[in-house]
């Protein structure tokens, strides 16, 4: 979220996306990461204490066949990829919420994780000079390429113009 | 008893409540979502917001904890049939972040079940929709979603 005008407090020259740069059907690979199994018993621990989240015998003997992150733990790491990848370096002005987000497959420690981002549709605020409304759909797929986890939402960027 | 009454269908159930210390919004935020005004109260005391706040994912986050402590199947069960098992999450929809969460906010949860139905694809499970708000101690909401879970009754 971000709920304060950022170019009050950076400057935006060296931004590399700006909501003109966000064009519908264009791609943006995120990073990759690994998913330990300390950080997902971390994260477990303090929001998420069922126990295929906390043990890897219970994890087996669950439905998800192993020590799983928590929906919300893979939210986060998709979070954290997004930011490192794309959304830091950007005029975001944060977003109001989450259209909708699906556990698809079960998120295993040992897993590696890779991001991507579909843009699927843009618009300008008809309220607010220099703001633009971006739709977003991303994806999280795991080491053998399956879809694990997807995610729509619609974000706010600045324009280019608004930036500097 | 009905599935009904063991889900508690439409009554809306407190569920706990959760502070954010700036400590901990610091600490979530450097794990998972470093933007600025999540991790540094000099750049979020500049803003038009003048203060730190909570990473949407820590908000949403907290509502989990809350829903374990108090979760939807805690009630007695006298069948017919097995007692109810929550399973997995297939996922939620139309979340919506209303107000910032600031440093030293207590957040308290609700949730209400909304419906269940038969899963098609899984005999045996029914999917129980829910509906969960978050309040600040102003009474604001600052948080609102639909979720799911599925759960084994055969």
């Amino acid at each position: 979220m971000i709920w304060f005008k950022l170019e009050q407090d950076w400057p935006m020259a060296a931004t590399k996306w700006t909501y003109d740069d966000l064009d519908e059907g264009a791609v943006l690979e995120l990073g990759s990461k690994l998913v330990t199994a300390e950080e997902i018993v971390e994260f477990a621990s303090e929001f998420d204490f069922q126990p295929m989240h906390l043990d890897e015998e219970a994890g087996k003997a669950s439905i998800l066949g192993g020590l799983s992150a928590s929906g919300w733990h893979t939210c986060c790491m998709f979070m954290r990829l997004l930011c490192d990848g794309f959304l830091l370096d950007s005029t975001s002005q944060g977003s109001p919420g989450i259209e909708y987000a699906k556990w698809k497959k079960p998120v295993l420690a040992g897993d590696q994780l890779r991001g991507k981002c579909t843009v699927v549709g843009k618009r300008i605020s008809k309220s607010r000079h220099g703001l633009g409304l971006v739709t977003i759909r991303s994806e999280l797929f795991n080491q053998r390429d399956e879809q694990v986890f997807e995610l729509q939402n619609t974000g706010m960027f600045l324009t280019r113009e608004a930036a500097q | 008893m009905s599935l009904d009454a063991f889900f508690r269908i439409g009554e809306t159930v407190e569920i706990g409540s959760h502070t954010f210390t700036p400590e901990a919004i610091k600490a979530f935020a450097r794990k998972y979502d470093p933007q600025p005004f999540h991790v540094d109260e000099a750049a979020a005391k500049k803003s038009v917001l003048a203060g730190l706040c909570a990473s949407g994912w820590h908000t949403a986050s907290a509502w989990m904890k809350c829903n374990l402590e108090t979760p939807p199947d805690a009630g007695p069960w006298d069948g017919p049939g097995p007692r109810p098992e929550f399973g997995p999450s297939p996922g939620f929809k139309n979340l919506k972040w209303l107000k910032p969460v600031y440093a030293g906010e207590t957040v308290r949860y609700t949730r209400r079940s909304v419906e269940h139905r038969a899963m098609a694809s899984r005999p045996g499970w029914r999917v129980l929709s829910l509906f969960s708000e978050g309040f600040d101690s102003t009474g604001d909401k600052v948080i609102e979603f639909e979720s799911a879970v599925l759960v084994k009754v055969e």
